[in-house]
C-alpha cells in the first residue's frame, strides 16, 4: 500500500516547496553526563519551516544527527502544549526563548529569521545541576513542595461538603492564579541570582489564600523556605525578571505575600 | 526554628536589607533638610547651620539616631555583601548567552555596584566632614586660614571671630558659649576651594547619581521585601519611589554646585 | 480461566458498593506497615491511589518517567470534572450521572462500576476542595458549574481551562505529604519495563533509571498500573510525547487481559496537522462548539481554490457553504457528541472538501456568533444606529471574553487571526477507552495486579463523555483501590518482605536487559521515530475514525511486517548505561507495534459500530453507527498467547438491569 512506498525523505522532509525554508546556525550546550565538563557545539541546520515548533526544529536536528551516526541532543519535553512544565531551555539568553507567556514547546520558528544563530543552553543554577546536554535536575523544586506544600487532610470520603466553606471569588481566583505555576524553573533560570522565590511563593500563596490552607500556613511557609535555602537557590533581589519570563505570568505579588507570611510565622 | 529563621534565612536577610534601607531613606530626608540650609546666604546662615550641626551632634536622641544610622549603613553593607556572595554561589556556572536586559532594569541588577560606589562616597564624605569635625586638628593659623578669616570677616559679620584664639580658626562659639568647630565654614570652604571645589562637586554629583539609581530600585524593592505589595497601592509606592529617587539626590547634588558657582565666596 | 469473573457484588445497584465495602477484608493498621505497594504512573489515578494508600499506612513506591509526579499527562485536561452534586438544583443525581455515562458510552460499559463512579463523584469534589484545589467560584463564594456535551444538567466543576493541572497538583500535594512522612518513595525519571510474577501473583517490577540507565528490581505485595492510555500508537495524538503503553502491554504479556483495545476517542476540535514535521497535536476545548459553526465549501472547485490559496474562506458566499453538521443533525447541530462530529469531518474531507494544504481540515467559524452577540450588546447597551461593523466588533469582544485564551493559543500555533479568518480544525486521537481488563475491584486477571484510570478498560464503554476522565481517575485512586486492595492484601500480612533475588526477578531482569541490548546492537539504518510515524500512519488510515474489514486486515499484516522490519532495521544510538531517550522510545515503539496489531484485530472482530468504533460495513442508510446488541454487547478481553495475532478472545457479557438499552440518535 501507499505508505509502504513512502521513502525516508517523504516521511521526514516536507514536500511543500512553496514555503521558503530557513537555514540556521545552532550553538548547543553538549555535556555527556553530570560529571563531564561540557561545551558549546555548533550545528548548521537547514530546511526549517516557520510553522515548526522550536522542539520540532530540534527533532529535525536529532534526526540528522542519528542519520549521521552521531548522538542526538538530549532535552526535556513531554506534553508539548505548554502545561506540563517539562521543557526548559535557555534560548538566546532567555528561558523559553524570546516570546512572552509561553513555554519552549509553544515557541514557533516564525520567531526567528533565515540565517539566525540560536544559542541553546540548559537552565543554570547550583540547585539545577545538568544531567545531560540540555537536561537539568529540578528535583530541588520537588523537595521544597515535599517540605510543606500541602494541606494535611486524609482521604476519607467523609470530608465536609465542598460548599460548606464559602470562599470569596477574588480570593479563590488569586489562589488559582498562584496555582497556575507549572514548576518549569524559568524563574530560577532568568534570575540573576538563581532564586526560587517566585516558584516557592506561588506554592505558598496558593494554599495561604484558601481557608483550608490557612490552618497550617505558618508551619508550611517556614518549612518550605528552609528547604529552599537548603537547596542552594540565590536570594531574591526583586529584579522582577522571573515575573516577565514566567510562561504563566505568576505575579511578584506572591513573593510579597510569602515575605509577609514568613515574617508573621517567624515572629510568632 | 522561628528564632533562627529571623536571622539566618534568606528572607530574613531581605527584611534587614529592606528595613535598614528604608530607614536610611528617612535619614536621607533628614540629612537633606539640614543640608538645604547651606543654600541660605546672608548673615544668619552660618549661625543657623552651625547651631543645627551642634544640635545634631549633642542632642542625646539625635546621637542615638546617628548611631542607629551608622549601624544601619554597616548592616546594610554587610548584609548586602553576604547576599551578593550567596547569589554568586547560586549559579556557579554562568550562561554563554544571557540577556537580562530584556526582563529587568539595569539598576535592579547592579545594586551591589551602586552600593559600592555609595559606600566609597560615604567614606570620602565622612573624611571630608565628619572626620574633620571629629578628628581634625583645631587648626593653627596658616596662609589659607588667614585668608579665610579675612573673607569671613568681610563677608559675614562674626563678632566672635575677633575674640578668638590666635592659633585656631574655624571655631564657632555657640549661643551657650561653647566652642565647636565651624562646620559651615568647613563645608563652604571645601566646595569653594578654587582647585578642588569643582572636583568635589562633580564627585558628589556622581555619588548622587549612584544613590539615585540605588533608590530607584531600592525604595520599591524595600516595600516588596517587607511584603508590602497590593495592586491598589503599588502604583502609588512606585511613583513615590521614583520621585524620591530623583528629587532627593538632585537636591543633594545641587548644593555643592550652588556653593561653588552661586554662593558668596568666604 | 475461560470465564471472566467480574466479581460484581449482589444486591440492588445503589447498594452494591456500600455492601461490598462492608463485607471485604481489612488490614490492621500495624500490619499495613509490613505491606509494600508499587504504583506505576502518577497521574490522577496513580497519584491519588499512592497518597491514599500511604495515608492508610502501606509503604508505597511510585514510579513515573517524568522528572516529577506532577507532570503526568492528567495535567493537560482542560474542561472539568463531573460530579453529581446537584448544587445547581437542576435535577442531577447519582443515577442521572450513571445513566448519562452508560448511554454516552454506547452501552458497552459495566453498570455496577459506572454506578459506583457516580456514587463517589461527590466525594471527589469534597476531597479536592479540602486539599486546596482552587475550583472556579461564584460571587457568593460557592462552587461554580458549567455544562458539557451530551448531558442535560450542569455538573462540571472546573478551574478555568486547566482543571487537570489543578486536580493533579492537589493530588500531588497529598503525595508530598506522604513523601515527607517517608510513606511514599517517589521514583522519578524511572520507567517500568516489566512486572514480576512470583507464584502467579504480581510481586514486583523491573524498572530502568532513566538518568543512569541502571536496571532496578523493586518488590511489593501488589502492583498498580496507572500508566494512562495508548493514544500514541497513532504517533500523532493529543497525548504527551512520552505517553506509552509499555507498562500495560508488559503486564498483558504476563497474563493480564487487554479489553476493548479498539475503543478510541477521536476529539473533533484539534488544531490540524501543519506538515510532516508535526510531532504532536493540540486540543481546543470542546466548549468552542457552543458558538462556532462548522462548515466546508459546497463546491469541490471552491475547496480546491482555498487549498491552493487562491480563495479566502471569508470570500465564499453563505449559499456556497455546507454547514454539514447542521444539515445532517438538525436537532443537535454543531453540538453532536465527539465521535459523531469527528466522523462527519472526516467524511467531508475524504470527499475532497478539506480546506488546508493537506486537505484535512474544516472550518470552525465564529462570524455568526460575532453578529449574534453583537446585536445583543447593541440592545443591552442601548446603542443607536450601530453599523454592521460596530455590531461585529461588539460581538468579537463578547467572544473574546468567553474564549480569548483559546483564540490566543490558536493564533500562537497557527499564526492566523481567528477573529478574522475562521479557525481550521480536524479530529485527533485523544483518549483510549480500552485498556487492561479489571474486575469490580479493579484487579486484572493477574492476582495482586491492579489497573486504574485510563490504563484500565474503564467505565466509559465505547465512548467517553467530556469531563469524565478526571472523575474516573480520582474515583479509582481515592475511593476504590484503597478499599479493594485491602481485601487482597489482608492475605499477605504474614508474607513478609518479598525478596528481589528470586529466580523470577533474575529472569525478568535478564529478559529486559536482553531486549535493551538488542536495540543497541541492531545498529540498523532507521530511527525509532521513522517506525513510529509509519505505524501511526497505518493506524490512522486504516484503524482510525472509520474502519472496514479490508483495511483492518491490511493493517494487521502491515503492522506485523513493520514490526519485523523494526527489529532488523532500527538504529538506537548511545548505550544502555546512560540517559538515552532514543532507547526509551525504542522500547515504547516496540510495544506499540504489538499493541497496534491487537487493536486492529479487535476492531476487525467487532462487527458493529458503537461509540468510538465505526465500521463502514455497519451503518444505517444515513451513515449513522449501527450497533449490534444481539451479538456484541460484551467486553472483548484478549489473552496474550505469544503473538498479538494469536490472542484469545474472552467475553464478559454486559447486562443492563437498570437501564433500557436504546439507540443513540442526534437527528
Amino acid at each position: 500500500m501507499r505508505q509502504f512506498e513512502l521513502t525516508h525523505h517523504q516521511i521526514f522532509k516536507s514536500s511543500n516547496l512553496q514555503i521558503k525554508d530557513m537555514n540556521l546556525t545552532l550553538k548547543i550546550w553538549r555535556q555527556k553526563d553530570a560529571a563531564s565538563k561540557g561545551g558549546i557545539q555548533t550545528y548548521p541546520l537547514g530546511g526549517i519551516e516557520a510553522d515548526m515548533s522550536f522542539l520540532e526544529m530540534l527533532d529535525v536536528l536529532n534526526q540528522e544527527l542519528i542519520d549521521k551516526g552521531e548522538e542526538p541532543v538530549v532535552f526535556d519535553h513531554d506534553c508539548r502544549e505548554g502545561i506540563c512544565g517539562t521543557c526548559s531551555l535557555q534560548i538566546n539568553g532567555e528561558p523559553h526563548g524570546p516570546d512572552r507567556g509561553i513555554t519552549t514547546c509553544q515557541l514557533h520558528m516564525r520567531a526567528f529569521k533565515d540565517g539566525d544563530t540560536i544559542t541553546i543552553e540548559p537552565f543554570r543554577a547550583k540547585a539545577f545541576p545538568v544531567i545531560k546536554d540540555l537536561v537539568v535536575d529540578r528535583t530541588s523544586f520537588e523537595r521544597i513542595q515535599q517540605a510543606g506544600g500541602y494541606i494535611s487532610v486524609n482521604t476519607s470520603g467523609n470530608t465536609q461538603d465542598a460548599n460548606s466553606i464559602p470562599i470569596p471569588k477574588d480570593q479563590a481566583d488569586a489562589a488559582f492564579y498562584a496555582a497556575t505555576c507549572i514548576g518549569c524553573g524559568a524563574c530560577v533560570a532568568a534570575c540573576k541570582n538563581a532564586s526560587a522565590m517566585l516558584f516557592t511563593s506561588a506554592k505558598v500563596s496558593q494554599m495561604a489564600l484558601l481557608p483550608q490552607g490557612e490552618v497550617e500556613a505558618d508551619r508550611r511557609v517556614l518549612a518550605m523556605v528552609e528547604q529552599m535555602d537548603k537547596e542552594g537557590f540565590g536570594n531574591c533581589t526583586n529584579t522582577g525578571a522571573c515575573e516577565i519570563e514566567c510562561p504563566k505570568g505568576i505575579s511578584l505579588e506572591n513573593i510579597a505575600r510569602m515575605n509577609r507570611e514568613y515574617m508573621r510565622a517567624s515572629v510568632k | 526554628m522561628a528564632k533562627s529563621a529571623l536571622l539566618k534565612s534568606s528572607l530574613a536577610k531581605k527584611y534587614w536589607m529592606a528595613f535598614t534601607g528604608l530607614f536610611l531613606c528617612l535619614f536621607l530626608v533628614g540629612h537633606l533638610a539640614g543640608n538645604l540650609q547651606l543654600l541660605a546666604s546672608g548673615e544668619g546662615a552660618r549661625d543657623q547651620f552651625n547651631e543645627y550641626a551642634l544640635f545634631m551632634t549633642s542632642n542625646p536622641a539625635v546621637r542615638i539616631l546617628s548611631i542607629v544610622t551608622f549601624a544601619s549603613i554597616l548592616f546594610h553593607v554587610i548584609d548586602g555583601i553576604i547576599i551578593t556572595i550567596n547569589n554568586r554561589k547560586a549559579r556557579p556556572k554562568g550562561y554563554v548567552s544571557f540577556k537580562p536586559s530584556t526582563n529587568s532594569k539595569w539598576s535592579s541588577r547592579n545594586m551591589g555596584v551602586l552600593g559600592t560606589i555609595i559606600l566609597a562616597f560615604i567614606v570620602i564624605h565622612l573624611i571630608n566632614f565628619w572626620g574633620e569635625m571629629k578628628f581634625g586638628e583645631w587648626e593653627t593659623r596658616d596662609e589659607s586660614n588667614i585668608e579665610a578669616v579675612h573673607v569671613m570677616e568681610n563677608g559675614v559679620a562674626v563678632v566672635e571671630m575677633e575674640e578668638q584664639d590666635q592659633t585656631s580658626n574655624l571655631i564657632y562659639t555657640t549661643e551657650s558659649g561653647a566652642e565647636v568647630k565651624d562646620l559651615y565654614t568647613i563645608t563652604i570652604k571645601t566646595f569653594q576651594d578654587p582647585e578642588w571645589g569643582l572636583i568635589w562637586a562633580i564627585i558628589y554629583l556622581i555619588a548622587m547619581i549612584a544613590i539615585g539609581f540605588h533608590l530607584y530600585h531600592g525604595f520599591g524593592s524595600g516595600f516588596q521585601s517587607l511584603g508590602i505589595n497590593h495592586p491598589k497601592y503599588n502604583t502609588f509606592v512606585r511613583r513615590v519611589g521614583v520621585g524620591f529617587a530623583i528629587i532627593v539626590p538632585l537636591l543633594f547634588a545641587i548644593i555643592p554646585f550652588y556653593i561653588y558657582f552661586v554662593l558668596d565666596k568666604i | 480461566m475461560g470465564v471472566l469473573d467480574s466479581k460484581v457484588p449482589q444486591g440492588p445497584l445503589a447498594e452494591k458498593w456500600v455492601n461490598h465495602k462492608n463485607k471485604i477484608n481489612l488490614v490492621n493498621p500495624a500490619n499495613k506497615r509490613n505491606i509494600d505497594v508499587i504504583i506505576v504512573g502518577t497521574g490522577l489515578a496513580g497519584g491519588s491511589a499512592a497518597a491514599t494508600l500511604a495515608e492508610l499506612g502501606y509503604n508505597v513506591k511510585t514510579f513515573c518517567y517524568q522528572d516529577s509526579p506532577r507532570r503526568a499527562h492528567s495535567i493537560a485536561a482542560q474542561g472539568g470534572i463531573n460530579a453529581a452534586k446537584n448544587y445547581q438544583g437542576d435535577g442531577d443525581s447519582d443515577f442521572r450521572l450513571f445513566y448519562d455515562t452508560v448511554k454516552g458510552g454506547d452501552y458497552r460499559s459495566r453498570e455496577s462500576n459506572v454506578y459506583r463512579l457516580a456514587e463517589v463523584s461527590g466525594n471527589i469534589i469534597d476531597q479536592c476542595v479540602a486539599q486546596g484545589v482552587p475550583f472556579a467560584r461564584e460571587y457568593g463564594g460557592l462552587l461554580d458549574n458549567r455544562s458539557f456535551g451530551g448531558v442535560l444538567v450542569s455538573r462540571t466543576f472546573y478551574a478555568k481551562g486547566q482543571t487537570g493541572q489543578q486536580l493533579l497538583l492537589g493530588c500531588y500535594s497529598a503525595m508530598n505529604r506522604q513523601i515527607n512522612r517517608g510513606k511514599i518513595k517517589s521514583y522519578t525519571r524511572h520507567e517500568m519495563l516489566d512486572v514480576v510474577l512470583v507464584g502467579g501473583k504480581a510481586r514486583g517490577i523491573i524498572a530502568r533509571d532513566l538518568v543512569t540507565g541502571e536496571i532496578e528490581r523493586h518488590s511489593a505485595h501488589a502492583v498498580v498500573i496507572a500508566s494512562g492510555g495508548y493514544g500514541n500508537v497513532f504517533f500523532l495524538s493529543t497525548n504527551a510525547m512520552g505517553s506509552n503503553v509499555t507498562a500495560a502491554w508488559k503486564v498483558h504479556k504476563k497474563g493480564a487481559y487487554f479489553a476493548n483495545p479498539c475503543f478510541t476517542q477521536i476529539h473533533p476540535t484539534c488544531i490540524p496537522v501543519s506538515g510532516e514535521h508535526q510531532s504532536k497535536l493540540t486540543l481546543m476545548s470542546e466548549s468552542l462548539r457552543n458558538d462556532g459553526r462548522i462548515w466546508v465549501p459546497k463546491k469541490l472547485e471552491d475547496a480546491k481554490a482555498i487549498r491552493e490559496g487562491k480563495l479566502k474562506p471569508t470570500e465564499l458566499a453563505e449559499e456556497d457553504r455546507d454547514y454539514y453538521l447542521e444539515r445532517r443533525y438538525p436537532a443537535f447541530g454543531n453540538l453532536v457528541p465527539r465521535d459523531v462530529a469527528s466522523r462527519a469531518a472526516k467524511e467531508r474531507c475524504d470527499a475532497g472538501f478539506g480546506v488546508n494544504k493537506t486537505g484535512e481540515a474544516v472550518y470552525l467559524d465564529f462570524s455568526a456568533a460575532f453578529m449574534r452577540y453583537g446585536r445583543e450588546a447593541v440592545s443591552t447597551q442601548k446603542i443607536d444606529n450601530a453599523s454592521e461593523e460596530d455590531i461585529r466588533e461588539l460581538g468579537k469582544a463578547v467572544v473574546e471574553a468567553k474564549y480569548g485564551n483559546l483564540f490566543q493559543m490558536y493564533e500562537k500555533i497557527v499564526d492566523e487571526n481567528p477573529y478574522v479568518t475562521p479557525m481550521k480544525i480536524y479530529p485527533a486521537v485523544h483518549y483510549t477507552m480500552g485498556g487492561l481488563w479489571v474486575d469490580y475491584n479493579l484487579q486484572t486477571t493477574v492476582p495482586g495486579l491492579y489497573a486504574a484510570g485510563e490504563a484500565n478498560f474503564s467505565d466509559h464503554g465505547a465512548n467517553r463523555l467530556g469531563a469524565s476522565a478526571l472523575m474516573q481517575g480520582l474515583a479509582d485512586g481515592y475511593f476504590v483501590l484503597p478499599y479493594t486492595m485491602g481485601d487482597y492484601l489482608a492475605n499477605d500480612i504474614s508474607t513478609g518482605k518479598i525478596p528481589t533475588d528470586s529466580p523470577e526477578f533474575e529472569e525478568a531482569e535478564k529478559n529486559i536487559r536482553g531486549q535493551l541490548e538488542r536495540f543497541i546492537n541492531t545498529k540498523g539504518t532507521k530511527s525509532v521515530d521513522y517506525f513510529h510515524k509509519r505505524l501511526g500512519k497505518i493506524m490512522w488510515d486504516k484503524v482510525g475514525m472509520s474502519r472496514n474489514a479490508t483495511g483492518l486486515k491490511e493493517a494487521i499484516s502491515e503492522i506485523k511486517a513493520l514490526r519485523g522490519e523494526f527489529w532488523k532495521e532500527v538504529r538506537v544510538p548511545g548505550t544502555i548505561n546512560e540517559m538515552n531517550p532514543e532507547l526509551e522510545k525504542a522500547g515504547r515503539v516496540a510495544d506499540f507495534l504489538e499493541l497496534g496489531e491487537l487493536f486492529a484485530k479487535d476492531a476487525l472482530h467487532r462487527e458493529e459500530s458503537c461509540g468510538g468504533h465505526f465500521r463502514e460495513e455497519f451503518q444505517t442508510e444515513e451513515g449513522e453507527a449501527l450497533r449490534d446488541d444481539e451479538n456484541f454487547m460484551y467486553v472483548a478481553a484478549w489473552e496474550y498467547t505469544g503473538e498479538p495475532a494469536d490472542a484469545v478472545l474472552h467475553k464478559e457479557e454486559l447486562k443492563y438491569e437498570n437501564i433500557e438499552v436504546k439507540t443513540r440518535s442526534y437527528k
